[in-house]
């Protein structure tokens, strides 16, 4: 069975925020918009995103990480959001398990953002119904569009590739390579929601230097060392000897 | 809601898909525009850009808000009759009006004394127009932003290897090993730069970032080197000093592609003291290059030969005396010589670094830089003739911006850097640092303004370019006094190579009338009364003060712009530009270009949409304006029009009659079959249409490395008019350039002189080799009161002060906190998110602050630009950009203390007048409690000026006139 | 959480209809077994199920003001399989319509009595429906109580106390009001229905009690370290990547002081057990229908205030996200 995933690499995303405002304009025009915005001009503007960019600080002055961290729906393998909806607007498709929500069904009752233990999903306070991110399910589907772009608004925008897209069932995908060997991980796994959306850890790069590097044989300094050969008529050992 | 539920389905209309280029910043990334009904219904990077390869950022990703925003002016306004400026008070008029209110005033003031004419221009892209105006017009006041961004970098970079970060090149990443950032937040290689670390990372490379906040880019390197502010220089010569101690330099490199090995007279009595010894014997050519009429000190015979003798070896250290008696030394020595007091310890006690790192930072460059050498199986010839079977390189890339720059002491600073990556031998070549063209130029480059008042003379165009690059004091543009041409008295003594201008000084020098008072100001796409002024609250007033007489200090100011900025409310007339999505445009060759390190690439912007309103493209007003005013390129013999429009001036102008220089490179000639040179190209548009918008020249591999010195690239650059010359561009380990100028200062040299107030400023700047000193500002201010630096950096998703009225962007950054260390609060009794002042020698102001670990504890800093002046960018009066947000700039002043230098010096690098926003020194301490919770100074509210939008109180965009969900 | 007041009244007001119909009916029960004397059906039973079913039809109408679509309403019945909060939406409306039948039929004295005991116990039709309405609301509590106690990482709620204080306290409030009641219309039941008030108090307390001394105790399974899955002892958001709010800073979170939570907590302690009680006793004592609908609306304000204090006090992980403007 197919679960179509993002996987978020925290080694190189630089907290750009690409991948919010990008998902924000495919979406709001989308199949899932509009995405509306409160107070656009005024005080505390507020509105839905699929998608948000955090920032954490780790450890202390000067051993501190700096982790940005994007987070939108995981698309739990048993999320939680879903059998709690009375009215069956939150599902899952047996098809490729992305979690969508049927805005004709929805009641915008909640109770799924309750259940979510994430905080992704986000209830549009106009449409009154619940949204969240729909791994861009009318992207991803459309042949109109050349293969290449068949990906969510936020993978093709991240800069840094930090965005993997693909199956996290299959066994050779991209993002299934890319969690076993960087070593993904899921988010709050004490829940067992089991997320479909994986993270890659930091990973560094050290530099070893042994001392017998430093010097060496071509050392450049060498070339400068002027020759001085005394004059050979100055006096020597050989003067004085008469071994 | 019909089909809603049917989430696979796009909503039905009419879709269009049209290329072009971004905009919403410098980065200027393909673009890909889908349309529905003629609504933006998606901006997608477009993949098949050399550029941005498909990705785009957060601010291209929100266009759509920029294009239907309500702060866009729509109409040409008037400041009504009887109002104060800064009011705000506008009438709207019509582009007639306009023109003829322009023609009118200009006219006179070209007939009668053209620099009282000024038109400056901010974060634009359009340089080679406005500034072919500006000459046209005859007027030497002219710059662009350059000398409030990082002229710093570009100077001292291209002073000292004919090259430079920031849009001229940049480091390779794709075969670096070793990567060592400096003091850069985001720059205006956004998008490439991201991309290319990450590659980089992946690769298994390592990143190390050297600044005094964990951000950003810095949040992924591998190593994080907290420094305090203005130190870089301290660190870059430790380095040196530690590289040079062990031998960890390219020796080979320096000796064949640098002055390193060359001669340097040492007497100290004679005029030609901190020369180059020329050999007068030789015949050379005149020109704009670095005669090679040098010596070195041959190893092998222990005597003087011409540099580059077959069969020499040059020593790189000692001490020699010619036959005549002439004290020698070769500039390396000099150079080791200098480094010597330098050393890590010394560096640890400046720059916070202990001094184990900065040693172990000169080892991993060194032995990076050594041991993992590349060797590509490029075959390629150097310019004096031999054959090279590869081309090599040395895979340790640095990169670095404002940081550095934007410090009195940068641009030694960045000779420094730039010093350093010559020995470790990593310019123009594989995972080191690599050119874009039209780069290398000669060092220095060879466009010069007028050398003097003469230059400037009614009804002609100037005799010079308003901006160049001075390569010795006889080049400056100065009186026989030695007093300014300029008002923003660029290329004076005060600032000798100030090659982008001094924009942050204009107003407040046309206020003071010092050199001279000004007619007419023109500011277009700058925000002068807030965020690239310094002094803001000053300035501001300065903008409105007046004379005895009841007259504006500043008679007239013309504003063009795209939005309701702060500085809107102080034009006399406003003149409604077009979005990028509307307009076209150019990324010439004539100015900054997109090139990519394997050869020259330039791009255009096509309309997507029709212009909002009576949205005039700017580049359509200049050429009409240039039309009326009969300027000499806008008209033909006859005084008659000779554009019909701007796309039309794009297609046929030449430099001169006859070029085949114009503005766009690609797809020249004809019928489109040459390129860089040929006739102009009826079709030159549509075929930039079809190619998405961009031309790419690939330069044969051979030609790609090593350009300074490459002579099949030489002489390609040469034939396709990219230079004049096809001569070497040898690194400046030494700067003779920058001699000159100190010998003047001594005395020492025939023709300009410093007035006598310079001479020691001159003097003490103008060090051949580079030099650490404390930033001019920080050395004049009390660091007792005042112990901590205030910087600020650009956020990722927000450029300068023009997204503020951005519906998504503002949601990201509304307001912006001081980030501080929390031992700070400790110390002062403040909690994180507690509202503090934060005080400088200049001004105060009330802010909020946020406690963090990522920042080194002497330091504070900001997000720049995000607080704005109540009402501005039609934004609410209580929107919190004017209550919580605020601007570091009130605290930076655009002048220093007086002291020996002056009592009106600019706050710059007294090389080249960049401006040093980042040397400001504050304390901090909290806001008593009985104070309102509101940022401080405040500025009375701007009110919506006619023709921008509404403002509504939600919104719900949906792309596609005809298919509106209903919500 | 943030306490929405259309939930609080929802649940607050339910519970009592649940209760005061479990209050009638068991007066009911105990005269068909001749423990009690019968009542007038009209004014007492009639008018007590009426009443009961006013206060449910309130709390429906409360929950409108929940829903961001309550013309779809009826979808919600649909997932009765997975779902507690549509087996909600099932159970209230069965609820309503059996108090409806039992007030209707206690109105128009459609009792058949369909058999009667040897020890002349009758069962009477009215009881029948009567046990399906208790069978209802004990449904209806097990339902109500569940869509909170299911929601097993919202863990001051995840557990059964919570299913047994909404019983406990919806029956506690509806017992309080029939107390009241029958003061107008039934006073020999008052005493009665006082001591039964008294013991479901009583253990109502106790009950709440157990539950908040159980949330002071507990150990949050979900931190920072956990929520973005970097083991270090020190981590800080420093910015939620949004500064205006949205609706996961608002909606979970009460943004009051813990000194106004506190304060909410020893006042519905107060309000909704011991002042009720006090009244209780004065109003039996001093037979005044004024002090024991008073004590009722004392109770209710406290659990008004108790309900307020459920939903602020449970800590919902996804504010691990939301720390830091
Ligand atoms: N404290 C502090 N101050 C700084 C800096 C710093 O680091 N710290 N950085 C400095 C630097 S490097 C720079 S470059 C400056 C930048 O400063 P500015 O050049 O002033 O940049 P913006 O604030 O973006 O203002 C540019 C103006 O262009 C307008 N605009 C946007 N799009 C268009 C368009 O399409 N057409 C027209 N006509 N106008 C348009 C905007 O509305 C805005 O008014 O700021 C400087 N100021
Ligand atoms: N998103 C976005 N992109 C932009 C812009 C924008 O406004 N928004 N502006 C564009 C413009 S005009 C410019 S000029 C470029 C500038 O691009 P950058 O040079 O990257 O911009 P700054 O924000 O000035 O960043 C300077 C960095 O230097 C650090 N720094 C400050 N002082 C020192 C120091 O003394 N030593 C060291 N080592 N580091 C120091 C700061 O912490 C900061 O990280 O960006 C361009 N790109
Ligand atoms: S992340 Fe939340 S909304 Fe998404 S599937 Fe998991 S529980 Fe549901
Ligand atoms: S808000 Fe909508 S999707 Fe969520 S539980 Fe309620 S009905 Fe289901
Ligand atoms: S997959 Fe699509 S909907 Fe989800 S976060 Fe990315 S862009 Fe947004
Ligand atoms: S676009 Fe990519 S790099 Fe930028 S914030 Fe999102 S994940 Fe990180
Ligand atoms: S980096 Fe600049 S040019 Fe590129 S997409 Fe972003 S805003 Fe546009
Ligand atoms: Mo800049």
């Amino acid at each position: 069975m197919t679960q179509l995933a993002l996987v978020i690499d925290l080694n190189v995303c630089v907290g750009c925020h690409a991948c919010v405002t990008s998902c924000k304009e495919w979406n709001t025009s989308g199949s899932a918009g509009p995405l509306c915005d409160d107070n656009p001009y005024g005080a505390g503007p507020t509105g839905t995103f699929f998608n948000r960019v955090q920032t954490y600080e780790v450890g202390e002055f000067p051993n501190t990480e700096t982790v940005h961290f994007p987070k939108s729906c995981l698309h739990c393998e048993d999320p939680p959001c879903v059998p709690v909806c009375p009215t069956g607007a939150s599902y899952k498709r047996d098809k490729d398990g992305i979690v969508l929500v049927d805005y004709d069904k929805c009641i915008g009752c909640r109770y799924c953002s309750w259940a979510c233990p994430y905080g992704v999903r986000e209830i549009d306070e106009h449409q009154k119904v619940m949204k969240k991110c729909t791994l861009c399910v009318d992207r991803i589907y459309d042949e109109s569009l050349p293969e290449s772009e068949r990906k969510p608004a936020c993978v093709l925008a991240c800069p840094t590739s930090a965005r993997l897209f693909g199956d996290v069932h299959d066994p050779q995908s991209e993002v299934s390579i890319a969690i076993r060997e960087e070593g993904g991980y899921a988010l709050m796994p004490e829940w067992g929601t089991k997320p479909s959306n994986h993270y890659l850890p930091r990973r560094k790069t050290r530099l070893h230097i042994h001392e017998d590097e430093l010097v060496r044989a071509d050392n450049p300094l060498k070339k400068e060392q002027r020759e001085h050969a005394a004059p050979v008529d100055a006096p020597t050992l050989d003067d004085s000897t008469s071994w | 809601m019909s089909n809603i539920h049917v989430a696979e389905a796009a909503p039905e209309g009419s879709y269009e898909v049209k290329n072009t280029t971004c905009y919403m910043c410098a980065c200027r990334c393909g673009i890909r525009v889908t349309l529905r009904d003629g609504e933006v219904r998606y901006i997608q990077g477009n993949p098949d850009h050399p550029l941005n390869k498909g990705v785009i950022c957060a601010k291209g990703a929100s266009g759509i808000m920029k294009q239907y925003s309500p702060a866009r002016l729509t109409r040409p306004l008037r400041r009504k009759e009887g109002t104060e400026r800064g009011a705000a008070e506008f009438e709207p008029i019509s582009w007639d009006e306009a023109f003829e209110i322009m023609e009118t005033r200009l006219k006179k003031l070209r007939a009668t004394d053209p620099k009282k004419f000024a038109l400056f221009t901010g974060r634009d892209q359009m340089q080679a127009l406005t500034g072919l105006f500006a000459k046209q017009f005859g007027t030497p006041n002219y710059a662009a932003h350059g000398g409030f961004c990082s002229v710093n970098m570009a100077t001292g970079m291209i002073y000292t290897i004919g090259g430079s970060f920031w849009e001229f090149g940049g480091p390779d990443l794709d075969r670096a090993k070793l990567f060592v950032m400096i003091g850069t937040a985001e720059d205006h290689h956004s998008n490439p730069m991201k991309i290319a670390i990450s590659r980089f990372k992946r690769n298994g490379g390592r990143f190390i970032s050297v600044n005094p906040v964990r951000s950003g880019y810095s949040a992924i390197a591998d190593e994080w080197v907290p420094i305090k502010p203005g130190t870089d220089g301290a660190l870059l010569l430790a380095i040196i000093h530690e590289l040079i101690k062990q031998g960890l330099y390219d020796r080979d490199f320096l000796v064949k592609y640098t002055n390193a090995a060359e001669l340097v007279n040492r007497d100290e009595s004679s005029d030609a003291f901190g020369l180059f010894v020329r050999r007068e014997d030789m015949d050379v050519e005149e020109g704009c290059f670095d005669p090679q009429n040098k010596l070195w000190w041959d190893r092998l015979t222990d005597q003087p030969v011409s540099t580059l003798t077959e069969d020499a070896d040059p020593f790189l250290l000692g001490e020699y005396t010619l036959e005549d008696g002439t004290p020698v030394k070769p500039a390396f020595q000099l150079l080791k010589e200098r480094v010597e007091q330098y050393t890590p310890e010394w560096a640890a006690s400046i720059t916070g670094i202990p001094a184990e790192t900065i040693r172990r930072l000169a080892h991993e460059m060194g032995i990076v830089a050594r041991d993992e050498k590349i060797e590509l199986p490029i075959a390629w010839t150097d310019v004096w003739g031999k054959d090279h079977e590869t081309v090599t390189g040395n895979p340790v890339a640095f990169h670095a911006m404002r940081g550095l720059a934007a410090h009195s002491n940068g641009f030694q600073t960045i000779r420094a850097l730039s010093i350093l990556m010559t020995l470790l031998g990593t310019i123009d070549r594989p995972g080191g640092f690599r050119h874009k063209a039209p780069f290398p130029r000669p060092i220095p480059p060879c466009a010069k303004t007028p050398k003097g008042p003469e230059g400037v003379k009614p009804d002609t165009p100037l005799a010079g370019m308003p901006l160049g690059w001075p390569a010795d004091p006889n080049d400056l543009f100065v009186d026989d006094k030695g007093e300014p041409v300029r008002i923003d008295k660029a290329f004076s003594w005060e600032y000798p190579l100030s090659a982008h201008g001094l924009m942050h000084n204009v107003i407040t020098n046309a206020w003071r009338q010092d050199p001279y008072p000004i007619d007419t100001l023109f500011i277009f796409m700058a925000n002068m009364a807030w965020n690239s002024t310094m002094n803001t609250d000053e300035v501001r007033k300065m903008l409105n003060d007046k004379d005895d007489n009841g007259e504006y200090r500043i008679p007239f100011i013309i504003v063009a712009d795209a939005f309701e900025s702060e500085m809107t409310a102080f034009a006399d007339l406003i003149l409604p530009d077009t979005t990028y999505l509307e307009r076209h445009d150019v990324m010439s060759m004539l100015d900054r270009p997109i090139s990519e390190f394997d050869g020259p690439v330039d791009s255009v912007r096509i309309p997507v949409l029709p212009p909002t309103g009576e949205c005039r493209p700017f580049q359509e007003v200049l050429i009409e304006l240039g039309t009326r005013l009969k300027l000499p390129a806008f008209v033909k013999e006859d005084g008659s029009r000779k554009y019909r429009d701007y796309p039309d001036f794009i297609v046929n102008y030449e430099t001169e009659p006859g070029s085949g220089i114009g503005f766009l490179a690609g797809w020249r000639g004809k019928g489109g079959e040459k390129f860089m040179k040929g006739e102009p190209n009826p079709s030159q548009w549509e075929m930039y249409e079809k190619n998405n918008c961009v031309y790419h020249y690939e330069l044969p591999k051979s030609y790609q490395y090593m350009r300074n010195w490459n002579q099949g690239y030489l002489r390609w650059a040469q034939e396709h008019r990219l230079t004049r010359y096809d001569e070497p561009i040898n690194c400046h380990i030494y700067s003779e350039v920058l001699q000159k100028f100190r010998l003047a200062a001594q005395g020492k040299r025939p023709g300009k002189q410093p007035p006598a107030h310079l001479r020691q400023r001159i003097e003490t700047h103008f060090d051949p080799l580079p030099f650490y000193f404390e930033p001019l500002e920080s050395s004049l201010t009390d660091k007792h009161k005042y112990p901590l630096n205030a910087i600020t950096q650009r956020p990722m998703a927000m450029y300068h002060s023009w997204d503020s009225q951005n519906a998504w962007l503002r949601q990201i950054h509304t307001y912006n906190y001081l980030y501080v260390h929390p031992s700070l609060g400790a110390r002062h009794g403040f909690n994180d998110g507690d509202w503090i002042w934060v005080e400088s020698m200049h001004g105060k102001v009330r802010c909020m602050c946020r406690f963090s670990e990522a920042v080194e504890p002497g330091t504070v800093w900001t997000w720049n630009a995000i607080g704005k002046s109540r009402g501005a960018w039609r934004l609410s009066p209580d929107a919190d950009e004017a209550n919580k947000g605020f601007l570091l700039n009130h605290l930076i002043s655009e002048e220093l203390p007086a002291h020996d230098a002056g009592e009106h010096v600019s706050n710059s690098d007294p090389v080249t007048g960049q401006a040093g926003w980042y040397d400001v020194r504050v304390r901090v301490y909290k806001a008593r409690p009985d104070e309102p919770k509101v940022t401080a100074p405040q500025f009375a509210p701007m009110p919506a000026l006619p023709g921008t939008g509404r403002t509504p109180k939600w919104l719900a965009f949906f792309a596609g006139r005809f298919t509106k969900k209903s919500a | 959480m943030h306490p929405a007041f259309s939930v609080i009244f929802l649940t607050t007001l339910i519970g009592v209809g649940q209760g005061l119909f479990l209050a009638i009916f068991t007066g009911q029960s105990y005269s068909a077994v001749e423990l009690l004397p019968s009542e007038d059906s009209v004014a007492f039973y009639g008018t007590g199920a009426m009443i009961a079913l006013g206060f449910l039809v309130a709390g429906l109408i409360a929950s409108v003001f929940h829903l961001g679509r309550p013309e779809r309403a009826w979808r919600a019945a649909s997932q009765w399989r997975t779902s507690w909060l549509s087996r909600e939406v099932i159970a209230l409306p069965v609820l309503m319509f059996l108090v409806f039948l039992y007030g209707v039929m206690h109105f128009f004295g459609w009792d058949t009595v369909l058999f009667t005991s040897p020890t002349g116990a009758r069962l009477q039709v009215t009881l029948v429906v009567g046990t399906l309405g208790a069978i209802a609301t004990f449904a209806l509590f097990l339902c109500t109580g569940m869509i909170y106690a299911a929601v097993k990482f919202l863990q001051e709620w995840a557990s059964p106390l919570t299913v047994i204080n909404y019983l406990l306290l919806g029956t506690m409030s509806g017992f309080t009001l029939a107390t009241a009641f029958a003061s107008l219309t039934a006073p020999d039941l008052v005493h009665f229905f006082g001591v039964w008030t008294t013991l479901i108090t009583l253990a109502a307390f106790v009950t709440r009690f157990a539950s908040l001394v159980r949330n002071a105790r507990i150990k949050y399974k979900s931190s920072i370290q956990t929520a973005i899955g970097i083991r270090h002892s020190q981590i800080q958001q420093k910015s939620m990547g949004f500064m205006g709010g949205s609706v996961n800073t608002r909606d979970f979170f009460h943004h009051k002081s813990p000194q106004f939570l506190r304060t909410v907590k020893l006042l519905f302690l107060l309000l909704a057990f011991f002042a009720p009680l006090i009244l209780l006793w004065v109003g039996m004592e001093q037979n005044h229908s004024g002090i024991l609908l008073a004590a009722f609306v004392v109770q209710y304000l406290g659990l008004v205030a108790e309900r307020w204090f459920f939903f602020a006090q449970a800590n919902h992980p996804q504010n691990l996200y939301y720390q830091t403007v």
